[in-house]
């Protein structure tokens, strides 16, 4: 098994979605039922396939989860040196195993949720070749395999958002898109000059990382190429001030692209900074890091108030991801081991409880066939165990202790005290009063959404109403695991920990040795 | 005058006249498709009505039946010199002449049912298509102004004929006698190029040429040469300011044609000018590189912002087969840092990719035109309802076009960017930052016809039942699809090295 996990494992991970969907193709649309278990079958095995594997990983204990595990390194692009050079190592386990979670999950939600306009064959295309382009995204150590997978996700999604989403579809897809393209056009730019600057060598990370250390490279050229990996991956994350096409991309999405934008793709812009840009750049990223800082608590505090002002429940879910992202982003920015496992921990929990948040506005949208908090109230009334369920993600993602949020928020404002060396320690202490504050206005805007919605008697108008019962079957087996994990998580916290530490001291290298213990 | 010309006859009567020798190996996909299109006129002639069905089939199996040899030399690999190097058949030429037979092989497809159903005349619509490839594969071997100019006619004066063949409608015979007027004015010119570089040199072979004038720097004469050589391949190439035939030409030519001007026609014409350019002058840069930096700029931007305001898709791909033109000269505005290999190998990449996802547009393009009768953008609307297939085959094509990942073009486009970036040069990198722009404006025109296809609903009245799209589109479609899908992929390593062999 390990031979083939060795010589396979990754590639069959990665591309079996797809085959999935080559499969799809060549059943008539018609035949609904049968693509949603092609569909779901599909995502099943692979998750089944990531598990063993995973599993496998686990068992290889700590010492080598810091090397890269599985690796296939083979001849893609002969001429510019770029390979096919995928594997796993502890920052994207965990980060599979969420994508790998993920996506059946959606997929059982859609078994009867197909948003309008139908087409359940395209909708469910769609999510399958999104799932290879994110599992791709997260096992490439090659910036141009990165790059390709990291465009790949892109166009799923854009058509999810035009075709099944809402109103304002056309203007939500088309910002989505221009937004990212933007970002990315400029990353690839910088993924170039990085190629050239080095010698014109490699594209692969470990290598260009060995050779910039080595390098005698001026400071500001890696400055500026920095800047240009972060505008791609903070508009993909995304930072204050680019973070204006999330909103309209999270209204407008059917709720199963919005669960997986949540859950996922926002991920890939903080994994890109993880993965790519601070080991890369170290010295860079010192000159950047107060400035990421910044925006982060911008972010924090910008994206809480903007809650409050929401009048849309699923909007007021997408600002608080502006808000979470904001402590991921503050804990990527100290640059610090610790702070960089709280930002690899507060990913997986934000996916975990904002994907079910958004799960959950996706539910009251097909009941109450509105959003609009004032026209909601008594959930707790009407459909309880839902209700409650409301209850128990606000209070996650507000960061309770005992709950997975916590580990996500907690660490992050903690790792701000001491950030690495070379970076205002003063400047960092500041961010992180105002980080803490931040946690006060999400207590108060996720209360205060639970208390419109769930709490008091039912509006008039939905009194009565025959089509707003409690729990389906298949709510209930989307979101079990989900909220399992988020308790599981929040109790044992140091599974994700462990997994990502030693890979994230040795990643950050020359940053560690010179900064704190 | 007279008594040179008596002198020169003088001589070639004192010099018997004996035949050179001739490689037949090396010429054998010419001679393959001369006979094959011999045979399928006489085969026109013999069975007149009875046999028409089977003419496409024919000159489809001709194409095929050429790219044997053409395989069989790319195995051998040894660069074959004709002619004393006026002809030469090694690998560069080699990977051209199987995209010219290739692009032959779709175009032929994608004729089938447009002309069997249309009441045109068909066997002989074919039997220029032959003439016009075989120009083609002709000009990928010819290093001879010579060579050169009879190639060009051979392609151009078929499908001068070819884009008028709707014969009843105006739009037609405005497109064909439009491209029939520029495409001999621009030979006029083209023709007047190489008599002075003939009466510079007083030879007609390129490398000749180019030793000739090596030292000879940038008198105004040798300027002008250059200048209207590059001018004539200019409106072959539908470059900026020359382009202004193709719009009309290409809307009102039957759309099969227009696919073979937009694709094939328009990659002989890069052929040609890259041989003159990187053989004939490798030498003097300094005039050829910044009248090309002009013309690839000027053709990428006019392209892609006339192509925003475009309404009909026909004419949009036009203008946005305009701008894929400026991008693919810019490699030629760099040659001398690069060295003339690497400009001609991103050329090449460039024009392989460009070819399969322009001709799987198209293709799809005629497809839905069987339901809607109409290119405008509009009537694509609610495409999705009832050509998902075909609404997905689009968006692949158009997202390829428009040079994102993993479809072919954007491999397409990063080699054209690492090509005016290694050399870091001011002019390199100001055209790749022109270059750049471009490419998010074009992404915008090509998300307009996404949009339509998946997001607008259908008007009224639509007929809402499934396509169905005969089986010759089918097929290129499908080999379109999948050779857009693999350069981006799988192959663009392979591909690469394909096109590394230029050896000049």
């Amino acid at each position: 098994m390990t031979e083939f996990f060795n010589d396979w494992g990754i590639t069959a991970l990665v591309f079996l979605p797809l085959v999935g969907a080559l499969l799809m193709m060549l059943v008539p649309a018609k035949d609904e039922e049968l693509h949603k278990t092609i569909a779901l079958g599909t995502t099943v095995i692979t998750g089944v396939l990531g598990g063993f594997m995973l599993w496998d990983f686990w068992g290889m204990g700590k010492a080598n989860w810091s090397t890269l595990q599985y690796v296939q390194d083979r001849t893609w692009i002969d001429v510019i040196n770029a390979r096919y050079f995928v594997g796993i190592d502890g920052i994207s386990a965990p980060l599979i195993a969420l994508t790998l979670l993920v996506v059946p999950l959606v997929l059982i939600y859609s078994w009867n949720h197909i948003p309008n306009p139908g087409n359940a064959k395209m909708f469910l295309i769609l999510i399958l070749v999104l799932h290879t382009g994110m599992l791709g995204s997260f096992v490439a150590q090659d910036l141009v395999l990165f790059f390709v997978f990291f465009e790949v996700v892109l166009l799923p999604m854009y058509f999810m958002i035009g075709v099944w989403g809402g109103e304002q579809r056309l203007y939500a897809a088309i910002k989505f898109f221009l937004f990212t393209l933007f970002g990315s056009a400029l990353m690839l730019v910088s993924f170039l000059a990085l190629y050239w600057v080095t010698g014109g060598t490699t594209f692969s990370i470990p290598g260009l990382a060995d050779q910039v250390a080595a390098g005698d490279i001026a400071l500001g050229t890696q400055v500026a190429i920095f800047g240009g990996m972060f505008l791609g991956f903070g508009i993909k994350v995304p930072m204050f001030p680019f973070h204006t096409w999330l909103p309209d991309a999270h209204t407008q999405a059917p709720t199963q692209g919005s669960v997986i934008l949540a859950a996922v793709l926002l991920k890939l812009g903080t994994y890109g900074f993880v993965r790519i840009a601070i080991p890369i750049l170290p010295e860079a990223a010192v000159e950047w890091a107060p400035w990421i800082g910044l925006l982060a608590v911008i972010g924090i505090i910008y994206g809480a108030l903007g809650c409050l002002a929401q009048t849309d429940m699923k909007r007021l879910i997408a600002f608080s991801s502006v808000a979470h992202m904001g402590y991921v982003m503050l804990g990527i920015a100290t640059l610090t081991p610790f702070g960089i496992n709280a930002a690899i921990f507060g990913m997986v929990a934000h996916g975990l409880i904002t994907g079910m948040l958004f799960f959950i506005a996706g539910s009251v949208k097909d009941r109450f066939h509105t959003l609009e908090i004032k026209r909601l109230g008594g959930l707790l009334v009407q459909a309880p165990k839902m209700g409650w369920i409301l209850g128990f993600c606000t209070m996650a993602s507000l960061g309770l202790p005992g709950l997975a949020g916590f580990w996500g928020e907690f660490p992050a404002i903690l790792a701000a005290y001491s950030p690495a060396e070379g970076i205002s320690t003063t400047l960092f202490r500041v961010y992180m009063v105002i980080a803490a504050l931040g946690t006060v206005l999400a207590a108060g805007y996720l209360l205060w959404l639970l208390q419109r919605t769930a709490f008091g008697t039912p509006s008039e108008e939905f009194a009565d109403d025959p089509e707003i019962v409690d729990m389906h079957a298949s709510e209930w087996i989307a979101w079990l695991p989900l909220l399992v994990l988020i308790v599981f998580f929040g109790f044992l916290p140091g599974i994700i920990f462990d997994l990502t530490d030693g890979t994230v001291v040795d990643r950050l290298g020359s940053l560690v040795a010179e900064g704190s213990p | 005058m007279v008594a040179t010309l008596l002198g020169i006859l003088a001589q070639i009567e004192q010099a018997p006249f004996v035949r050179p020798a001739i490689d037949w190996h090396a010429v054998a996909p010419e001679l393959v498709l001369l006979a094959g299109g011999a045979l399928v006129t006489v085969f026109d002639l013999i069975f007149m009505e009875r046999g028409r069905k089977y003419i496409p089939t024919l000159t489809g199996l001709t194409f095929l039946a050429a790219l044997v040899p053409v395989l069989t030399l790319w195995d051998n690999g040894i660069a074959r010199s004709l002619f004393d190097g006026a002809y030469i058949t090694d690998r560069y030429a080699l990977v051209l002449k199987a995209l010219f037979l290739l692009s032959g092989y779709v175009i032929v497809l994608m004729s089938t049912n447009y002309m069997a159903e249309g009441d045109y005349y068909d066997s002989e619509y074919y039997q220029l298509i032959s003439a016009s490839i075989l120009g083609m594969l002709v000009m990928a071997s010819s290093r001879d102004l010579i060579g050169i100019f009879v190639a060009l006619e051979l392609i151009s004066i078929p499908a001068y004929l070819m884009a008028a063949w709707r014969k009843r409608d105006l739009k037609s015979n405005e497109a064909g006698l439009k491209y029939m007027l520029m495409g001999v004015f621009a030979s006029a010119i083209m023709l007047y190029g190489m008599s002075l570089l003939y009466g510079l040199t007083g030879d007609t072979k390129l490398r000749s040429i180019s030793s000739a004038i090596a030292d000879q720097g940038t008198t105004p004469i040798i300027t002008m040469a250059i200048i209207f050589v590059i001018i004539g391949f200019g409106f072959k190439v539908s470059a900026v300011p020359f382009h202004t035939w193709a719009p009309d030409t290409y809307e009102g030519a039957p759309t099969p044609l227009t696919a073979f001007l937009a694709v094939a026609s328009k990659a002989a014409g890069f052929v040609a000018l890259m041989n003159v350019v990187l053989y004939a002058f490798e030498f003097q840069p300094e005039i050829a590189e910044p009248f090309i930096w002009l013309l690839s700029a000027a053709t990428m931007t006019v392209g892609n912002l006339i192509a925003i305001r475009q309404t009909n898709v026909v004419r949009l791909l036009a203008y946005s087969g305009v701008a894929q033109a400026g991008y693919m000269l810019a490699p030629l505005a760099v040659y001398e840092v690069n060295g003339i290999e690497a400009s001609a190998s991103a050329v090449v990449t460039y024009l392989v990719i460009y070819a399969a996802m322009n001709l799987g547009a198209f293709a799809v393009i005629m497809a839905a035109a069987r339901r809607t009768r109409s290119g405008e953008i509009d009537s694509y609307r609610g495409m999705l309802n009832w050509a998902p297939g075909l609404t997905v085959l689009m968006t692949i094509f158009l997202f390829s076009l428009a040079g994102i990942p993993p479809f072919g073009g954007w491999f397409a486009k990063f080699e054209v960017f690492r090509v005016l970036l290694t050399g870091n040069t001011f002019s390199g990198v100001s055209l790749a930052v022109i270059a750049a722009v471009n490419s998010v404006v074009a992404a915008f025109y090509y998300l307009n016809i996404m949009k339509n296809m998946w997001f607008m609903d259908a008007p009224e009245g639509t007929d809402q039942s499934k396509l169905k799209i005969p089986s010759p589109l089918v097929a290129a479609l499908a080999i379109t699809l999948i050779v857009t899908l693999v350069t981006g992929t799988v192959l663009a390593g392979p591909l690469r090295n394909a096109t590394d062999f230029l050896a000049f």
